[in-house]
């Protein structure tokens, strides 16, 4: 077993904690993992049916970053047992968080070629712990999409179906740890961004509680409801990484200033006796595809079993929860994208014809900039923030905002956790919704409430749906700053599930290599 | 520059009456700017005093400055306001290249004080109570040079410049309520409630509160109604009148205008001014309509500013003295007279005189300096006094020379002079135009000895006792040193020379 986890093929299917121990061990060194990672990502990322889960690469760094770590590490002394758990173990960076020596595009034309003059607190502590950046991950523009089909770079495939969409906005983060080109990505999630890929990738997907983890170089989408958090295959994973990124940061005001509760010590000593799981009336039953029902029921089942207790509980005020939602996304985001305009930073285009004004140039730079759903947007947020309309929409909306964050206060009462499909359906084809903007929006429905309120979500793999025989999400929700819970009841449940399909539901995706060599020669 | 047609003031406040409505612009004098940690600093090289978060990069997120919250807060205390418990900042939306974010961050709906009153005395000592509206936090934009164009201003320009290095400087906006019943002490009350305004910021110590360095910004609102009716006209706003002097004119101009529009059945049209301190006149801004849609909303980056009963009136007890009392109190410490400090407060040199006080002078000398010599020059010059830069140390100096009898109080008026024409310190002028009075007692008792035998009739009377005609000699003397003999020691010389004891 050793000896093939430490072949390149195998290197790249450990989890960061297996990996982290390896390197501790001196089994392995980061620069062979981190190379085994950029040669996976050489192999499967690029060309016409390539995953395309990356939109820069950073080889350079990465393995100089990794070299730094495996010369500490035979050095030795203080500085060695000093370097943090998970040193040499690369990392994915989704490329809406700014990156110093890198590219930063947030999937736009408009920050083509930007370089970020200064990193992410998150990118900070993920150099702090010497952690290889393996690259930027593909994502819908500005986040915008739950589908990663709306990316000015084109969008990323899902690596159990190569004509399936790996959800949104974070698809390139979810689907380079679910093709072993990354054990572990950065995300964003504002209205499930980070779950739902994980949901439709059978990968494990955090959105932590709002303030968790610094927003600090994370370019806004929604300020009030995004989040940055792990994208990874395990729990444990999850937690080691929520672990390393999360904690108070003075440089942003909505961050919470106690400090992080032990994660990866409730991921180890994960427990549900007694625990009280409750299911969300109003998030699964109708609208939800039948195998992800089976599915749910079937984690719902082996949780029982486990000893917890499933009780029912209605939110009654999620119905209006995803309207809300897309009046007060569009709203911030309508006012954090003004500052795009061509003037200090990014992509400037002047006018044709006419008259060289500022405004005028703005005017050009947006038009040709900003794809269509970020014009959807910003014009839908420009509109309910106008005078005589802001009561009515805004206002309106923030109201729904208390009343789902009461729906949470009264469910939580009654249950330590709660419980729902991550997703609606499975991966859909790429293509299928891009032109009906209300279906792509409807596949955050479980999702956006956690926003909405600020408590935290998990996404775990569920199993495979039968109709499709595609990834399904669980999504477990916890109160605000417990997200302790998440991991103990989602370490619990991942091991229930995989003793039941005897390893993890990874290792049931199809060979992607394969599966390309193949079709490339087909297409010959 | 302006085309406008004017009343006589006269004939304006006989058909009408003023209503004035202020909104002053403090910037704060913190290390760091409202929202990020870059220097708050004044004069630097451009785009130097700036991080990412002052230039809008993209991921960036403010953090409220805690000294700027705190200063707001003294400011609300010192013109009487209420102290919100809990408050928010806004975004204020709009296009424009000096404002990083396209929008600015600001206070809305949620003044962190309000409902105020600011007593202010005239000249003759009227005191006229302004009430405040409120005193709200937002940050400063960034500074335009609008460049190629002849006048300086965006039309006709050929491109703009722009420095961040004032984008995100905390400001404190207050807003009056509308203020009624000025009549046609209107233009002087303007001035008085400005001067009020800025002595109280530099009191508390937030603001360095010079106006020229646009520190302390008025925007004026006139509007007029006829007499007796309630109902307010339609007001113009002249944007950025900076100095007290150009406050008053900028009103009392308004005033002018309004009337004759009024006068010739046209509507006022609601817009607003630019000042133009060369032919003092304003001329037509933009048009500015209440229905301005800045889409505010409750800026989501910020958690809201809570400002406990605790720590507000811990602040209140860190206040200094009210400037109305440290008036009272300076009066006493001088010794001047009523007329005396009424002339200095209305010549607007009260801090000019305490930091020559400061500085070393005495309560005579320093009001001898700045009312005797300072205020007629800045007169002259067309200028606040405090704006011709002239130094305490400088005064100190000055007076020293004369004291020891280096100079004479003629001289020392030019070597002022000298100083404000930039020509060096006092020491080098007196040096450099050969003003030294002179005292090599050889050269004068030559003089002395020409005078005595020129005169020899007076040099026998004050032989004989009477020392009272020694003024026609010690005239002499002068004439013919040209002014550059120490008068004193002159006197000393004679009567030694003609064994006399005064």
């Amino acid at each position: 077993m050793s000896e093939q986890n430490t072949t390149a093929e195998g290197l790249i299917r450990l989890s960061a904690a297996d990996l982290a121990e390896k390197l501790r061990a001196g089994e392995v060194t980061a620069v062979e993992v981190t190379q085994a990672h950029l040669d996976r990502i050489a192999a499967v990322d690029g060309g016409e049916r390539g995953v395309n889960a990356y939109l820069h690469v950073n080889a350079e760094e990465a393995l100089a970053v990794a070299a730094e770590v495996d010369a500490i590490r035979a050095a030795g002394g203080a500085e060695a047992e000093a370097l943090h758990y998970l040193a040499g173990v690369p990392i994915a960076v989704k490329d809406l968080i700014v990156t110093v020596g890198q590219p930063t595009t947030a999937g736009s034309k408009i920050l083509e070629g930007w370089h970020s003059p200064y990193d992410a607190t998150v990118v900070e502590r993920l150099r702090a712990a010497r952690m290889p950046i393996l690259g930027k991950t593909n994502l819908d523009e500005f986040a915008m999409g739950s589908s990663t089909e709306h990316s000015a770079y084109g969008p990323t495939r899902n690596p159990w179906d190569l004509d399936r969409i790996p959800g949104g906005s974070g698809g390139g983060s979810a689907a380079a740890v679910a093709a072993f080109e990354a054990p572990l990505a950065l995300g964003t999630d504002t209205g499930g961004s980070i779950r739902q890929p994980g949901a439709v990738t059978g990968t494990v997907g955090v959105k932590p509680t709002y303030g968790s983890v610094s927003r600090y170089g994370a370019i806004a989408m929604a300020s009030s409801l995004d989040q940055i958090g792990p994208v990874t295959r395990t729990v444990l994973d999850s937690a080691l990484l929520h672990q390393v990124i999360g904690g108070h940061d003075p440089r942003d005001s909505t961050s919470l200033p106690e400090p992080l509760a032990d994660l990866v010590a409730a991921a180890k000593t994960g427990n549900v006796e007694g625990l009280r799981i409750g299911i969300i009336k109003e998030l699964h039953g109708e609208g939800y595809q039948a195998g992800v029902e089976n599915r749910f029921n079937e984690s719902l089942q082996l949780l029982k079993e486990a000893g917890a207790e499933i009780v029912e509980v209605s939110c009654p005020n999620f119905q209006y929860a995803l309207g809300a939602y897309y009046l007060i996304m569009p709203s911030e985001a309508s006012s954090n994208l003004a500052k795009f305009d061509g003037v200090r930073y990014g992509l400037r285009v002047l006018p044709e014809e006419g008259p060289m004004t500022i405004e005028r140039v703005m005017g050009a730079t947006r038009a040709a900039g900003f794809g269509d759903e970020v014009k959807r947007r910003i014009i839908l947020g420009t509109y309910a923030l106008s005078a005589g309309y802001y009561d009515a929409y805004y206002g309106s909306a923030q109201k729904v905002r208390t009343l789902v964050q009461r729906d949470f206060e009264a469910a939580f009462a009654k249950a330590d956790v709660l419980i729902s499909p991550t997703a609606p359906t499975t991966a859909f084809r790429l293509g299928e919704k891009l032109d009906d903007p209300l279906a792509m929006y409807l596949n955050d429905v479980a999702t956006i409430p956690a926003n909405l309120a600020g408590v935290p979500g998990l996404s775990l793999p569920g199993g495979l749906a039968d109709e499709d025989g595609l990834p399904v999400g669980i999504q477990l929700l916890a109160p605000a700053r417990e997200d302790a819970r998440l991991y103990r009841v989602g370490a619990v449940l991942e091991s229930l599930l995989e003793a039941k399909w005897g390893g993890p539901l990874l290792a049931q995706a199809p060979d992607l290599a394969a599966a390309q060599a193949l079709e490339a020669q087909e297409a010959k | 520059m302006s085309t406008d047609t004017i009343l006589s003031f006269e004939e304006a406040m006989e058909k009408y009456d003023p209503v004035l409505g202020f909104e002053v612009h403090v910037e704060l004098n913190t290390k760091t700017k409202m929202f990020s940690s870059a220097p708050n600093v004044f004069g630097d090289e451009p785009n130097t005093n700036v991080n990412e978060v002052d230039l809008g990069m993209p991921g960036v997120l403010p953090v409220v400055n805690k000294t700027a919250i705190e200063s707001s807060i003294k400011i609300g205390l010192a013109l009487n306001c209420k102290i919100a418990e809990y408050c928010r900042f806004s975004r204020k939306q709009y296009f424009y290249p000096d404002t990083p974010k396209n929008f600015q961050t600001s206070q809305y709906d949620e003044p962190i004080a309000y409902d105020g009153y600011l007593d202010v005395e005239l000249e003759d000592g009227t005191v006229f109570r302004v009430e405040i509206e409120r005193a709200h936090m937002e940050e400063d934009a960034g500074k335009l040079t609008h460049m190629g164009g002849a006048t300086g201003r965006i039309q006709g320009a050929d491109f703009s410049l722009v420095d961040y290095n004032r984008a995100g400087v905390p400001l404190v906006e207050i807003v009056t309520k509308p203020i009624e019943g000025a009549g046609s002490r209107a233009p002087e009350l303007a001035k008085a409630y400005v001067a009020a305004v800025r002595e109280i910021v530099k009191n508390l110590g937030v603001s360095d509160a010079k106006m020229e360095r646009g520190n302390v910004r008025c925007d004026a609102n006139v509007s007029l109604r006829p007499h007796g009716r309630e109902r307010f006209g339609i007001r113009s706003e002249t944007k950025n009148v900076n100095s007290l002097r150009a406050v008053e004119h900028a009103v009392r101009y308004e005033i002018q205008r309004h009337a004759a529009v009024l006068d010739s059945g046209e509507p006022v049209i609601q817009e607003t001014r630019h000042w133009h301190e060369d032919t003092r006149t304003t001329t037509s801004g933009r048009a500015k309509s209440d229905a301005d849609d800045y889409r505010y909303f409750p800026e989501p980056d910020l958690v809201p500013v809570v400002a406990s009963r605790e720590w507000v009136e811990e602040l209140r007890a860190t206040l200094p003295e009210p400037p109305a009392e440290r008036r009272k109190r300076l009066k006493a410490d001088w010794g001047y007279s009523d007329l005396e400090f009424r002339d200095v407060v209305n010549a607007g040199v009260l801090d000019e005189i305490e930091e020559t006080i400061a500085a070393g002078a005495t309560a005579s000398v320093a009001r001898k300096w700045w009312m005797g010599e300072i205020v007629g020059r800045a007169k002259a010059a067309d200028v606040d006094p405090g704006q011709l830069g002239v130094q305490p140390a400088t005064i100190v100096e000055l007076s020293k020379m004369v004291e020891a009898g280096k100079i004479n109080n003629k001289m020392a008026s030019q070597v002022l002079d000298g100083v404000l024409a930039g020509e060096g310190t006092p020491e080098e002028i007196v040096e450099k135009r050969g003003l030294a009075v002179v005292s090599d007692d050889g050269a004068l008792l030559e003089a002395i000895d020409a005078a005595l035998a020129a005169q020899p009739d007076v040099a026998e009377k004050i032989r004989g006792g009477k020392v009272q005609a020694i003024g026609a000699i010690v005239g002499g003397v002068m004439k013919a040193t040209r002014g550059q003999a120490d008068a004193g020691r002159v006197r000393e010389l004679i009567l030694e020379k003609l064994g006399v004891t005064a």
